[in-house]
């Protein structure tokens, strides 16, 4: 990939430039920690954001579609809220600073500031390539978060909810998350706008499971209608590991959320849900690259979108089988019910595969609401528009249901339907 | 309570007529067979008695308990008392059957102001009908018809029926697809639900349902006409016969 060095900055770079510069002297980190993060954002500063030319970026040309960046403050004070499950243990990341009270039974937790300031995070903070527009931003303005460590054998009774709120301003957190031998756990990342005020905001969860884990992360992104959510999720797979990974985009301006998985052990299982519901004038991108890198793995992707308004959408779906990596099994799927003339989606599927014995599949649909779906209904007395609104939430409703905890199938479709109900 | 005079109707798509001048009179507490070869017009009739958007009514009129119905959408219709028992209910993943059941039962019921039914009542209401019927519990926990067989879907249907007690049923081939067993099951229900201001249309192919719903009156359909019209014994006279020679009478 070349980068572009000599071409003027937007006004976008230049306020990220600007606050970077302003916050000099104020970032957490010791001297490797400074050292890196100089260097992330001089990689920003000749690269620029990243355009329709660079592959991985086609559908999300960044620097024309981020026309601004909000001022480093936030708008409002912000009090933490309650659990979207209820009884799980929130970690919350207010205003992009982490609760220092945070605690659970069972598993070790720091503040990721703590880290930044002793180095031990540095390692965390590197690009990964050319084209980690993400890692750039996030590992230049990082400032707080929460890194875990679940111990080896220990099963999780409740979900643990990291909570990300904020009201305006930038906000750039990180989330290194280890899950031990044979653990079990359930994770909510949950970023929320609780004011109107815009934001900018980034945050990359790392997060590896050892042999035999056994983990539910769940990504509900409920962003104001003028912020830019930039999220990337990065995972290791070890032997027998089994992930359900379940993403919902229910707000944002400009979304874009990176699923960089990567399948290692013998036998692992990647089971990939997401549901994005786009309306408004909003540009929402989920880019998979998934790697299977080693034999007998596999997974699942089933990515459910509803489209209204002028509302675009994206999903590329990157599958990579490596040479030795024979007995995967991989199957892709991705439903569009587009329900207005003026929306969009893109779908770029793409199956790289250097090993001969493999299953791999992908398909996609868009359609509107089945006709004889919605006759069935009315002819039972159900008006139209109630009609309308029952099948677009049961053709998302469909994967949610998936989850046999009630309380989560609960709390996911409560989101579901209430921003169906304001968007409807 | 049902009068269709000289009704004709087309698929909106492509403008084919497939209903010709159809008249038909059905009064209250009455039972109604519909009987006629393959493409007469008879599931084409049960959709524009329901409202169905995919056909489009060219001259005559449809009039129900005295008024027009032609503008009334699906779900108008079906608040006023007019059901349909679809020949292929569809499944709809993601919409659980009791949630379903609930929407349409409490939608009616604000259409026509009256107040909506409170969840143990409901459930009470499901259940006994459920039984009746014998619809395992397990059943009303899937997703509407996901994964029904072809009879559990046909008792489903005449379930919806029972729930929101409807005064005209249509039963579009209720009969088709199932075991005698389930033949005897669906026919119970059905008549459970004769009453003197409840009207039942039986659309059909075959005689063998009548044993089980005795009609007051049979209709041969056929072009999209109602070519003749008789008592029960023209419904045996058919199954001797064919339709061949009251087809040619009528021609």
């Amino acid at each position: 990939m070349n980068m572009q060095t000599t071409s003027r900055l937007t006004a976008a770079e230049t306020a990220l430039v600007e606050a970077f510069a302003a916050q000099i002297g104020e970032f957490p980190g010791n001297g490797a920690v400074i050292g890196t993060r100089d260097r992330l954002l001089d990689d920003l500063k000749k690269g620029g954001l990243p355009t329709r030319r660079i592959e991985s970026w086609h559908y999300t040309d960044l620097k024309s579609l981020l026309r601004q960046v909000p001022d480093v403050t936030p708008v409002a004070a912000v009090d933490p809220i309650t659990a979207l499950v209820d009884g799980s243990k929130i970690f919350s990341v207010v205003q992009g600073i982490a609760d220092p009270k945070a605690s659970a039974d069972g598993i070790e937790v720091a503040v990721y500031k703590n880290k930044l300031t002793d180095g031990s995070a540095v390692a965390d903070l590197a690009a990964l390539g050319n084209d980690d527009a993400i890692g750039r931003i996030n590992g230049s303005f990082v400032r707080d978060g929460f890194a875990l460590t679940i111990p080896a054998n220990i099963e999780l009774e409740q979900p643990l909810e990291l909570q990300v709120l904020h009201a305006g301003g930038q906000i750039h957190t990180r989330f290194p998350v280890s899950f031990g031998a044979a653990s079990k756990a359930t994770i909510i990342e949950r970023h929320r706008a609780v004011t109107e005020g815009a934001a900018l905001v980034s945050s990359i969860s790392d997060i590896r499971l050892d042999d035999d884990a056994e983990v539910t992360w769940i990504i509900v992104q409920q962003q104001g209608a003028a912020d830019t959510h930039l999220g990337q999720i990065r995972v290791k797979l070890g032997r027998k590991a089994k992930l359900r990974l379940f993403v919902v985009n229910a707000g944002g301006k400009l979304v874009r959320q990176e699923l960089r998985i990567d399948v290692e052990g013998e036998g692992a299982e990647l089971t990939l849900r997401g549901v994005n519901l786009l309306g408004g004038e909003s540009h929402t991108d989920v880019t998979l690259m998934l790697g299977h890198n080693v034999p007998h793995t596999n997974s699942t992707e089933t990515i459910r979108n509803v489209v209204f308004d002028r509302a675009n959408g994206v999903f590329q779906g990157m599958i990579r089988v490596a040479p030795d990596a024979q007995k995967t099994d991989a199957k892709m799927a991705c439903n569009t019910l587009l329900l207005s003339d003026d929306g969009g989606f893109s779908v770029k599927p793409e199956l790289e595969i250097f090993a001969d014995d493999v299953i791999c599949g992908h398909g996609a649909t868009v359609a509107d609401i089945d006709s004889n779906h919605l006759f069935y209904l009315m002819a039972r007395g159900v008006p139209e528009n109630k009609a309308r609104a029952m099948l677009v939430n049961a053709f998302v409703a469909e994967i949610v249901e998936e989850f046999e905890d009630e309380k989560l199938v609960e709390a996911l479709e409560s989101v579901i339907s209430s921003w169906l109900e304001r968007h409807a | 309570m049902l009068e269709i005079k000289n009704l004709h109707a087309r698929i909106a798509e492509d403008g084919t007529e497939i209903i010709r001048g159809l008249n038909l009179t059905v009064k209250a507490g009455e039972i109604a067979a519909i009987m006629g070869p393959n493409g007469s017009g008879k599931s084409t009739l049960s959709y524009i008695l329901s409202g169905r958007e995919d056909y489009e009514v060219t001259e005559g009129d449809i009039l129900y308990n005295g008024e027009s119905i032609l503008e009334l959408d699906p779900a108008e219709r079906a608040s006023r008392g007019i059901f349909l028992a679809f020949q292929y209910p569809v499944e709809i993943p993601g919409v659980a059957t009791m949630q379903f059941l609930k929407v349409a039962m409490n939608e009616q019921r604000k259409a026509r102001g009256e107040a909506e039914l409170t969840t143990p009542d409901f459930i009470r209401r499901v259940k006994e009908a459920a039984e009746k019927l014998k619809i395992d519990q397990a059943m009303l926990r899937r997703p509407l018809n996901v994964g029904f067989s072809g009879g559990e879907k046909k008792r489903a249907e005449i379930l919806q029926m029972a729930l929101l007690e409807p005064q005209l049923c249509v039963l579009d081939e209720t009969d088709s697809g199932l075991d005698i067993d389930a033949l005897k099951i669906v026919a119970d229900g059905v008549n459970a639900l004769k009453s003197p201001d409840r009207a039942v249309i039986v659309i059909t192919h075959y005689q063998r349902l009548l044993d089980y719903i005795v009609p007051d009156s049979v209709h041969v359909l056929y072009k999209g006409q109602i070519i003749r019209s008789g008592d029960k014994s023209l419904a045996l006279e058919l199954e001797e016969n064919g339709y061949a020679d009251i087809i040619g009478e009528a021609a």
